[in-house]
């Protein structure tokens, strides 16, 4: 983690430099619909809390895998909504199952919020949701220790933009394993 | 007397702007239809120029505060560095309202006089002595704080600092810095620089500190910065959001945003003591506190009624009293200096858009046009009030009169700017 502080009346051409290193390119980015894959069998996903479900993993059978955690790892929110959709019951079972049956696995609920409003108001919208990702888990029997909660409010988009569509894949919860 | 050409001070602006490192630069978008005009004639120089276009940069002060509409250079019907060179009958004729003139004496000293042009009358002449020439910029804005005071009897508020957030690149790789400028843009400078989202940056009452909240630990954690000495303390860190900082009136106290107990509540910390006292208890988000100028209440947002909106908390009965009641989202209120009008982000049917209530009769309109603002903070003189919003895709700095009739904007020159904080009188 890069942090530095600067005093005043020394850092002008510091900054410059700052300036001119940081037109990166963008880097990976979280938050593609894959959980949205779920809505494709509407009611029809909810059933059965096994694996094997739409959008969980088999045990570590797939390339890129990592020792069976879920493949889908982002859930998406209504506007102004901390409820999770039916359609990602499956998803949030799937982890479920894996942090149950690997007590020494952690995850943290990373919890976002779209553009809209002011940032410390998102920062606790996001963390209301990261939390009620929280609460479902440990209903299904997740140990509490295994579970941490940040919440990121609108500051870590997963797209620009001011679309309907690029808020509604900024409203997440992101399992970080 | 010398007579500057536009060519001329044209090159030397730009390479003021390259000294002055300006990562932010000012667009006027409007300026209100009642702005007095004002004439601002170009210093005469008798000796070692200076820097600076101190008739330039006071003019861009006037110009910026709504108030005041100078007169292009193209239009000086004359060029007076006296009051004893003015003819008002010239100035009459070009429809100013106010005179400025001066000189810069070959010790480096300015002089500038202020002259009413209907009363024929000279208001105000100084003389200011420099410590060095790199003192011309804020020579000329302690100008234009005088110049506005002798004419509107509004402390001026040219000699302040904003504090802002900037951050650069996409998705994983975006750098986010915490800046500090003259309320013009100029003279940025870095106050920290990190990898991790920077927020909420809030002045002490002294000028002398500036408290954040960043992520730098991966979780959201209040600092206290000492400006001049960059050295700082970590003030909260609790589990959970350590957010919205926002310090008293007297400098001694934090109020704050802390989650550790379940949801974000409202608690003060004593900085001396680094004691904790908790203020709201309500199963809602209570946020965004900020003090109301005699100390004895503060603001906050909260949505315990489903969405949210404005409360008071009153320190000595302890009780929080709904403020807003018009629309369904109001949040992040700040008061105005005279404690008389509540500015806060208010949604209505054209978006987010800051706007102000009066404490009296609770009527609340909003002051812009845009869609998405944030992060409204005052002036210390209460005349405008600086936001955050979007431009082109980009996130900018705007601002806006109290009474919505002018604005400028500050983009900056790469990247986004958002979470301005202006800062208290420095002088």
């Amino acid at each position: 983690m890069h942090v530095t502080p600067y005093a005043k009346h020394l850092a002008a051409a510091l900054s410059l430099v700052v300036m001119a290193g940081c037109s990166s390119t963008g880097g990976t980015q979280d938050g593609s619909m894959a959980g949205s894959e779920g809505a494709t069998s509407g009611g029809a996903s909810s059933q059965g809390m096994n694996s094997g479900q739409v959008g969980s993993s088999s045990m570590g059978m797939r390339d890129g895998q990592q020792d069976g955690i879920p493949q889908v790892r982002t859930i998406y929110f209504d506007y102004d909504r901390d409820t999770i959709r039916s359609e990602f019951e499956s998803v949030m079972a799937a982890h479920a199952e894996y942090l149950r049956s690997h007590p020494n696995a952690s995850v943290v609920l990373q919890g976002h919020t779209d553009e809209r409003g002011t940032r410390e108001y998102n920062l606790a919208l996001g963390e209301r949701r990261a939390n009620a990702v929280q609460r479902f888990l440990m209903v299904q029997g997740v140990s509490p220790s295994q579970l941490e909660v940040v919440s990121y409010g609108e500051e870590r988009p997963a797209v620009r933009g001011s679309s309907e569509d690029s808020y509604a894949q900024n409203r997440r919860v992101v399992f970080d394993y | 007397m010398k007579r500057y050409s536009s060519l001329w001070c044209g090159m030397l602006l730009m390479m003021i702007a390259s000294l002055a490192h300006a990562d932010l630069t000012i667009e006027i978008t409007q300026g209100s239809d009642r702005a007095t005009p004002i004439a601002v004639v170009p210093f005469a120089e008798q000796g070692a120029q200076l820097p600076t276009d101190i008739a330039s940069v006071i003019a861009n002060d006037l110009e910026r505060s709504g108030q005041f509409k100078p007169l292009s250079r193209d239009n000086l019907i004359a060029t007076p560095s006296a009051s004893s060179e003015v003819n008002y009958r010239d100035w009459r004729a070009v429809d100013a309202d106010y005179l400025v003139v001066g000189k810069v004496g070959t010790d480096g000293s300015i002089q500038y006089e202020l002259m009413d042009v209907y009363g024929q009358e000279r208001m105000l002449g100084k003389v200011i002595n420099l410590a060095g020439p790199d003192q011309s910029r804020a020579a000329a804005h302690r100008i234009s704080d005088e110049i506005f005071e002798a004419i509107t009897g509004i402390r001026g508020a040219f000699s302040t600092q904003i504090a802002y957030v900037t951050a650069q690149g996409v998705g994983e790789n975006i750098q986010y810095g915490l800046q500090v400028a003259d309320a013009d843009g100029y003279n940025s400078q870095q106050i920290l620089s990190s990898d991790e989202p920077i927020l909420s940056p809030d002045w002490s009452p002294d000028g002398q500190k500036l408290a954040y909240v960043s992520f730098e630990t991966g979780r959201p954690a209040i600092y206290i910065q000492n400006l001049a000495s960059s050295q700082r303390v970590r003030a909260s860190s609790f589990e959970g959001i350590n957010g919205a900082p926002a310090w008293s009136p007297d400098g001694r106290k934090l109020a704050m945003s802390l989650s550790k107990d379940g949801q974000p509540e409202i608690y003060v910390m004593d900085i001396g003591a680094g004691s904790f006292q908790r203020l709201t208890r309500s199963d809602a988000i209570d946020t965004e506190p900020s003090w109301a100028p005699d100390g004895q209440s503060l603001v906050f947002t909260s949505d315990r009624s489903g969405g949210p909106q404005l409360y008071r908390y009153d320190m000595a009965s302890g009780e929080a009293k709904r403020l807003t009641f018009t629309g369904n989202y109001n949040s992040r209120g700040r008061f105005a200096p005279d404690g008389e009008t509540l500015f806060m982000i208010h949604r209505g049917s054209q978006g987010f858009q800051v706007a102000k209530q009066d404490m009296e009769t609770g009527r609340l309109i909003t002051l812009t046009d845009s869609r998405a603002d944030e992060s409204p903070s005052v002036a210390p003189n209460g005349t405008m009030v600086i936001f955050a919003t979007q431009q082109g895709g980009k996130g900018v700095l705007s601002a806006v009169s109290a009474d919505g009739k002018a604005s400028f904007r500050l983009p900056a020159a790469q990247g986004d700017v958002r979470e301005p904080a202006w800062s208290p009188f420095l002088n």
